[in-house]
């Protein structure tokens, strides 16, 4: 059976967590458009994870992806992903495209990672002639990145963090609350991040009757419409996020069943993480590992336990 | 030559198959038939009357020569008997377990009519496993042309599409959107029905015959059906993408976690492997107590599986009774014997939640028949006062699949009113040079049927493409020399094998 290979050709880490690959896809980069996401398999016995394209070159012949490692399986790219490696399995793009609209004044939301693939949204709009706002959200000043990608094709740009280390104190609702007090006018709001912060966009703007768009991201296996895995509620209806989506109307979705919904295997996952840890640690450092799984409790690993109690499952924006 | 044989003069009793007891394969995903050894298979091809009607042959959907080759099997000649299946079906191993043999070849078997009919199926299956084994395969003298075929999915209805193309001389590539091909038969069929490396020797047997495979191809968004034909040089093109959209519950209750439809349940299990985990990442978690909603071949796999997984009990619910189920009568048998419990003439109202998004019992009432539907089945309607609860952590539905979106999403490819694809009778779709068939056509049926659809679509595909097929019969014309040409008969259409000398 032919099987292609995914190569990783560059590689880019925004912080302890947040990392880009950039892996060969010559017909994907052709075929790719805003808003549309790939499903993943690292290697052979891996899972099948979304991922949003957060841009494509068609010059190049690659697809970008960024990743934020808080699952096992985002973990374990984080540490195998090498420029050279291959993936072993990627599919897409999958979705419908962002329908980017003819709309003439536009926010463009991206709350932690959702700031990638926000990225080619903005710039299709800008190709389109829109006024571009962007709302960049970050937890702080060393986890900001691709500040210089949007500063090139937005027409105004609002960085908001939440320790106030650059542009303004506080969550993006509070840029949105900014942009529309200047802006008035603003007749479409796209927004992708953390599904809490998808909510709050969708609140912000409800009361402006601005549309909003907000991009999905359930569980999902096939990414094709068979398995329902990631059927979410739009409106009162049933909707499936991979092959009706992944964008919805941010006003219609249910979000306390997507929040529901994303906690599925909390439980499968964590007990995948901290397997997966422990054995990292085991292999770095089997002194120290044996000694401190013998001596007091899993908090005295080797590895910070800051990496291990980061966001739950749900706070994660397509990322393992 | 024997004399001949007669209803009293061949063995009376079906030649008994081996099986994993009950209480040990539901721990295990072995297959659960062992399947005929070379004497019962020698003992069950005596009880073939080799009928001159062959009513079998018309019961198959691809039309197999079944005394042909059980003839084979009583001469001993074991390569002779899969010479014959594999020249009208590439997967006998397959077929030979995951047909629904008894209402089709063996229902209207001569033999039936009086004895247990003839176990066609399991002798189909004893040739096919014998060949994987001995690595026979099936290769014909194939005459290239020029023509390149596309087939979108890899499943039962694109191989023997693909099969058929390629032995007449076609440039073959399938595309399939999962990361292995088999389609259902990879990600849908479980391991103890139809192991996945049986599936694999079928594939290989495809790629001997020229067949490339290109998995991780999701065709209509990498690229389209138009771009296929217009741009990427392929002359016909085959959709077999299955009907692949699971139909809900619809019912309160029906998005609450541990409620998952039996596709994601077997996708993950067989293809994924999360029986395997954490060896496998993908992970499964299954309740305590099981509710599986609907009766089908599917409903029956998601219910073993679950079984298989550690499930303490499983349910079948389901509206009908057990005459108008639609799964292979074996499978119900095995699930009963598995310790499934069958909750006939039942029909779910609510599913219930324990407050923290998981589900915690199921509301049900009692149906009972009516008069018959458009199915012919008596409909089902609900007793009144019939309202109950039972305890259950984890909801699969297996009611029936939708038509899958993406074709129609990305092409201009007309579709009928249920938003599968329309063809007409040859399966021809409404552009020029693509055919459709299988599930994507007809909404969800079996393996065998999709298959017969695959071979259809490939018949017609050889006659747009002018290409000579070897399994129609041309007959010359009476009169002779009116409707020839150089010899030819003129209605053939086909000059491609003409040469200039």
């Amino acid at each position: 059976m032919a099987m292609s290979t995914f190569e990783i050709v560059a590689r880019e880490d925004f912080s302890d967590v947040t990392y880009l690959l950039e892996i060969r896809h010559p017909m994907m980069a052709r075929a790719a458009r805003a808003g549309q996401f790939v499903i993943v398999m690292a290697h052979e016995h891996g899972e099948r994870i979304p991922l949003t394209i957060a841009d494509f070159d068609r010059d190049k012949g690659t697809i970008t992806l960024v990743i934020q490692a808080v699952g096992k399986t985002t973990k374990e790219m984080q540490q195998r992903c090498k420029v050279g490696a291959a993936l072993h399995a990627v599919v897409g793009p999958m979705g419908i495209p962002s329908p980017v609209s003819g709309a003439k004044k536009v926010i463009c939301v991206g709350g932690g990672l959702g700031v990638a693939p926000i990225f080619p949204q903005a710039r299709a709009f800008k190709e389109n002639g829109a006024y571009v706002i962007g709302v960049l959200g970050f937890r702080s000043k060393d986890l900001m990145f691709w500040t210089d990608k949007f500063n090139d094709c937005c027409d105004e740009l609002i960085v908001c963090t939440d320790d106030g280390s650059s542009g303004i104190k506080g969550l993006v609702t509070e840029g949105i609350r900014r942009a529309i007090e200047k802006h008035p006018d603003v007749d479409e709001c796209v927004a992708i991040g953390p599904t809490v912060m998808m909510r709050g966009c969708a609140e912000a703007t409800r009361a402006h009757k601005i549309k909003t768009i907000v991009s999905l991201n359930p569980v999902m296996v096939d990414g094709t419409g068979m398995c329902g895995g990631c059927r979410v509620k739009v409106g009162g209806e049933v909707k499936f996020a991979c092959v009706d989506g992944p964008d919805f109307d941010g006003h219609l979705v249910d979000f306390d069943d997507l929040i529901s919904r994303l906690r599925r295997f909390a439980t499968e996952e964590k007990a995948a993480r901290e397997r997966w840890s422990e054995s990292c640690r085991m292999m770095t450092t089997p002194n120290l590992g044996a000694l401190a799984s013998q001596s007091s409790g899993p908090a005295a690993g080797g590895v910070s336990t800051e990496l291990l109690e980061l966001p739950d499952p749900y706070d994660e924006v397509r990322g393992g | 030559m024997a004399k001949k044989r007669t209803i009293r003069t061949i063995p009376q009793q079906r030649t008994p198959v081996r099986e994993q007891e009950p209480a040990e394969r539901v721990k295990n995903f072995s297959e659960v038939s062992r399947g005929y050894g070379q004497k019962d298979a020698l003992v069950e091809s005596e009880r073939c009357l080799l009928c001159p009607d062959q009513p079998c042959v018309r019961g198959c959907p691809v039309g197999i020569d079944i005394p042909g080759f059980i003839e084979k099997i009583g001469q001993k000649d074991f390569h002779g008997a899969y010479d014959v299946i594999a020249a009208t079906n590439l997967l006998p191993a397959v077929c030979g377990r995951v047909c629904p043999q008894e209402s089709q070849c063996e229902g209207v078997c001569i033999v039936g009519q009086t004895l247990e009919p003839v176990a066609i199926g399991r002798l189909e299956r004893f040739v096919g496993d014998r060949a994987i084994a001995e690595g026979w395969t099936s290769v014909p003298y194939i005459e290239h042309n020029d023509f390149r075929v596309g087939i979108v999915g890899s499943g039962p209805a694109g191989m023997a599409c693909a099969a058929d193309m390629a032995k007449a001389g076609c440039d073959v590539t399938v595309y399939e959107a999962f990361h292995q091909a088999g389609g259902v038969l990879k990600y849908g069929i479980p391991d103890f029905r139809l192991p996945n490396d049986v599936v694999d020797a079928e594939i290989r047997n495809l790629s001997k015959l020229g067949v490339k495979f290109e998995c991780n191809t999701l065709v209509g968004r990498l690229f389209t059906i138009e771009q296929m034909v217009d741009e990427m040089g392929f002359q016909a093109v085959f959709i077999g993408t299955g009907a692949g959209y699971p139909a809900m519950l619809g019912i309160p209750g029906d998005s609450l976690n541990g409620v998952l439809s039996a596709n994601e349940l077997l996708t993950r299990c067989n293809l994924m492997r999360a029986k395997e985990f954490p060896n496998y990442d993908t992970p499964l978690s299954i309740g305590r107590r099981v509710a599986v909603v609907g009766a089908g071949n599917t409903a029956m796999d998601a219910m073993r599986v679950c079984l298989r997984l550690g499930a303490e009990k499983v349910y079948c619910i389901y509206r009908r009774s057990r005459a108008e189920c639609p799964a292979r009568s074996e499978e119900v048998h095995h699930a009963e014997e598995e310790g499934v419990e069958f909750h006939w003439l039942t029909n779910p109202v609510e599913i219930l939640g324990d407050g923290k998004g998981n589900v915690r019992g199921m509301r049900c009432v009692r149906m009972e028949l009516g008069e018959p539907d458009d199915s012919g089945r008596r409909r089902p309607v609900v007793v009144a006062g019939s309202e109950h609860e039972i305890d259950v952590d984890l909801v699969v539905f297996a009611i029936g699949t939708n038509a899958n979106p993406i074709m129609g999403q990305t092409s201009k490819l007309k579709l009928d009113k249920r938003g599968y694809i329309d063809t007409d009778a040859d399966l021809a779709t409404s552009v020029a040079g693509v055919f459709a068939g299988g599930d994507i056509v007809t909404g969800a049926a079996t393996v065998i049927e999709a298959m017969g659809a695959g071979r259809t679509a490939a018949r017609s595909m050889k006659a747009y493409l002018g290409l000579r097929d070897a399994a129609a019969t041309y007959v010359g014309d009476s009169a002779g020399g009116a409707g020839r040409c150089f010899g030819i008969d003129s209605r053939e259409s086909n000059f491609v094998r003409v040469r200039v000398a």
